[in-house]
C-alpha cells in the first residue's frame, strides 16, 4: 500500500502555501506509506541556457567538495544549495544534450551522490522516515511553487531505502508516483535498459518512470505515453506523473487502487483518499469524483 | 440529540456510543468528518445517524437496525457485511460498497464506482446513478437496482441474488443473463424503489439473473482445473 497526493495551482496567489499545502496533504497519507516520504516540488525554472539537477547524498556528505569536483570536471562554475542531504544545482547547459552530458558525467564520477531529479523547474526530495520527519527535514511546509506531487511508501516490492523512495524522475522535468505493484516489470527493465534507459534500482515502479521517458524520448506526448503505458504495463496502479506545466493520473483498468480528484476555481487536487483533499482550503465546496478506471486525466498551463 | 465532532473527538468515541444498548432510540449527528475511516462501523441499536459531510473507507460497515445517512460522498466499502437496518448516501460511493452485506438496504443517490453489492448475500441495493464494472460479482441473494448504466461484467458468477436494470451493461459476466419481468418483479421493484424514495418506472427496467450453468460441474471443462 502507498499514498499518493498532487496538487496543481490555477491561482498564483496561492502559489506561496503550495509546500504548506502540500505537506498538510502528505502527512495525512502517514498510515497508507510509513516507510518513507519523497515530494516532487516544481518552482523557480532557471533560465533556457540552464539546468537545474537535485542531488541526493549520504548525511555527512561534503557539498562544499562537491561543488569544487563539479567546477573542475564540468569547466564552468555551478551553484550549489544544500538543504540537509540533498542539494540543488544550477549549471549552464544550452540544450538538452548537454543536460545529459552533465547527468552522465555526475553519474560516473560522483559516487556519493545519486541525481534524483534533472529539469528546468523539477527538484525532489525524498528519504527513509516518517512523512512528517521528511517533511520538517527538507523544510518542504516552507516552498513555494506551482505545482508538486508526494509519496508516502508501504513497500512490497522491493527493498526499503532511500533509492527505492517515490517520486522517480522520468527525464527532464518529469516524475512518477505509484500505488500498486507492476508484475512485468522485470521483463520492461531488461527490454528498455537494451533502449539506453539507464535504472538505479530493482523498483517496479522505477520501470513504469522509465518507460514513459522512453515513450516521450520517441516523440510521444505525455498522454499518448500514458495510453500505450496502458496497454503495456501490467499490475495494479494508480499513478501521478508531473509535468513542467502540470500533472496527470492514470488508474489501471481494474482500479482496485483507490484515487479521488477534486478541482476548485483555485486549484486541482489528487489523493488516494478524500481525507488527504478536506485538508485544502475551501474543499468542502470542491467539485470532488473518483477517476474513471484507464482514462487519462491531466492539467497543463496553457 | 447527540452531536459529535470528529474534528476533535476520535471515531472511536462514535462507535462505542453506536455499541452501546442506550443508543436506541437516540439521534446523533456526526459533523466534520473529514474523510475519516470506519465512521459508524459497528452499530448495532435502531439509531439514528446523520453524517455532515464526506466519509473515507468502511462507512456504516456492519450496521445492524441503525439508520445511517451521509450527507457527502462515501469512500471504500460503504456498508460492507451490513445485517440490518438503512445505509443511505446522498453523494457517490466508492468501490466494493454493499459488499457481502447480508440484510438491510443501501441507498446510493449518486453513482457507485466498481464491485457494487460484490458477494452480496441478502442486502438490498438501489442505486441512483450508474455502477462500475465487476457489479454483483458472485451475489448469491438480495436485490440490486441500478437507475443508471452498469459497468463491465455485471453479475459475473451470480447465484441467486436478482439485478434490475434501466440503462444498459457495457457487458454482461460469465452466467449472467438478461430474464423476462413479471408480475412480481414489477411488484417487487416498485417497493424497492418507494422504500429508498427513488422516482422511476419500474417498467423501464430490465431483469437480469444466473443462467444457473455454473452450479455444477462440467466433465467439458475439466482441462480447466
Amino acid at each position: 500500500m502507498c499514498g499518493i497526493v498532487g496538487l496543481y495551482l490555477k491561482n498564483p496567489a496561492l502559489e506561496r502555501n503550495l509546500g504548506k499545502m502540500l505537506a498538510d496533504m502528505l502527512v495525512q497519507m502517514t498510515d497508507r506509506g510509513p516507510d518513507s516520504a519523497g515530494v516532487a516540488i516544481y518552482h523557480d525554472p532557471v533560465d533556457a541556457k540552464s539546468v537545474k539537477i537535485t542531488l541526493q547524498g549520504p548525511d555527512d556528505v561534503d557539498w562544499v567538495a562537491i561543488e569544487s569536483k563539479l567546477l573542475e570536471g564540468l569547466g564552468q562554475h555551478v551553484s550549489v544549495t544544500p538543504l540537509a542531504n540533498h542539494a540543488v544545482v544550477i549549471a549552464g547547459a544550452s540544450d538538452t544534450a548537454q543536460s545529459d552530458d552533465i547527468a552522465g558525467w555526475i553519474e560516473s564520477n560522483l559516487d556519493q551522490v545519486k541525481i534524483t531529479s534533472l529539469g528546468s523547474a523539477i527538484e525532489i526530495f525524498k528519504e527513509k522516515g516518517l512523512p512528517d520527519q521528511v517533511i520538517k527535514k527538507f523544510k518542504i511546509g516552507d516552498m513555494h511553487g506551482t505545482h508538486a506531487l508526494g509519496h508516502t511508501r508501504m513497500a512490497t516490492e522491493s527493498a526499503v531505502t532511500t533509492e527505492h523512495s517515490h517520486p522517480f524522475s522520468t527525464g527532464l522535468d518529469l516524475c512518477l508516483v505509484h500505488n500498486g505493484s507492476l508484475s512485468n516489470h522485470n521483463q520492461w527493465r531488461d527490454k528498455l535498459r537494451s533502449e539506453g534507459i539507464r535504472f538505479q534500482t530493482d523498483n517496479d515502479s522505477e520501470v513504469a518512470a522509465g518507460y514513459l521517458t522512453w515513450r516521450l524520448s520517441q516523440g510521444a506526448t505525455i498522454n499518448q505515453a500514458l495510453e500505450s503505458a496502458i496497454k503495456d504495463l501490467d499490475g495494479f496502479y494508480t499513478f501521478a506523473v508531473g509535468t513542467r506545466d502540470g500533472f496527470a493520473v492514470l488508474r489501471d483498468p481494474i482500479a482496485c487502487k483507490p484515487a479521488v480528484l477534486a478541482e476548485t476555481d483555485d486549484w486541482v487536487a489528487m489523493s488516494s483518499e478524500y481525507r488527504a483533499i478536506a485538508q485544502l482550503p475551501n474543499s468542502e465546496s470542491a467539485r470532488i469524483w473518483e477517476p474513471d478506471p484507464a482514462r487519462i486525466y491531466s492539467w497543463e498551463k496553457n | 440529540m447527540r452531536e459529535f465532532d470528529l474534528q476533535d473527538a476520535e471515531v472511536r468515541m462514535l462507535n462505542q456510543a453506536l455499541h452501546g444498548s442506550d443508543s436506541e432510540g437516540q439521534a446523533i449527528a456526526v459533523v466534520n468528518p473529514g474523510g475519516k475511516h470506519n465512521v459508524a462501523a459497528g452499530a448495532q441499536f435502531e439509531t439514528q445517524v446523520d453524517i455532515h459531510g464526506h466519509v473515507g473507507y468502511y462507512c456504516a460497515g456492519m450496521n445492524q437496525n441503525a439508520r445511517i445517512t451521509v450527507h457527502g460522498n462515501a469512500g471504500p466499502g460503504l456498508a460492507e457485511n451490513m445485517m440490518s437496518g438503512s445505509v443511505a448516501v446522498k453523494g457517490n460511493a466508492s468501490q466494493y460498497c454493499g459488499a457481502t452485506a447480508h440484510g438491510g438496504l443501501l441507498v446510493v443517490e449518486g453513482d457507485a464506482a466498481a464491485r457494487c453489492g460484490i458477494s452480496m448475500k441478502g442486502v438490498d441495493i438501489v442505486v441512483g446513478g450508474s455502477i462500475g464494472h465487476m457489479s454483483a460479482f458472485m451475489a448469491q441473494s438480495g436485490r440490486l437496482v441500478i437507475c443508471g448504466d452498469a459497468g463491465e461484467s455485471l453479475g459475473d458468477s451470480i447465484y441467486e441474488a436478482r439485478i434490475y436494470l434501466r440503462g444498459e451493461a457495457a457487458s454482461l459476466g460469465t452466467d449472467c443473463i438478461e430474464k423476462p419481468m413479471e408480475t412480481e418483479h414489477i411488484k417487487e421493484l416498485k417497493e424497492l424503489l418507494n422504500k429508498a424514495g427513488i422516482k422511476h418506472e419500474p417498467a423501464e427496467f430490465k431483469r437480469y439473473g444466473s443462467a444457473r450453468k455454473l452450479y455444477n460441474f462440467q466433465v467439458d471443462n475439466v482441462g480447466a482445473y
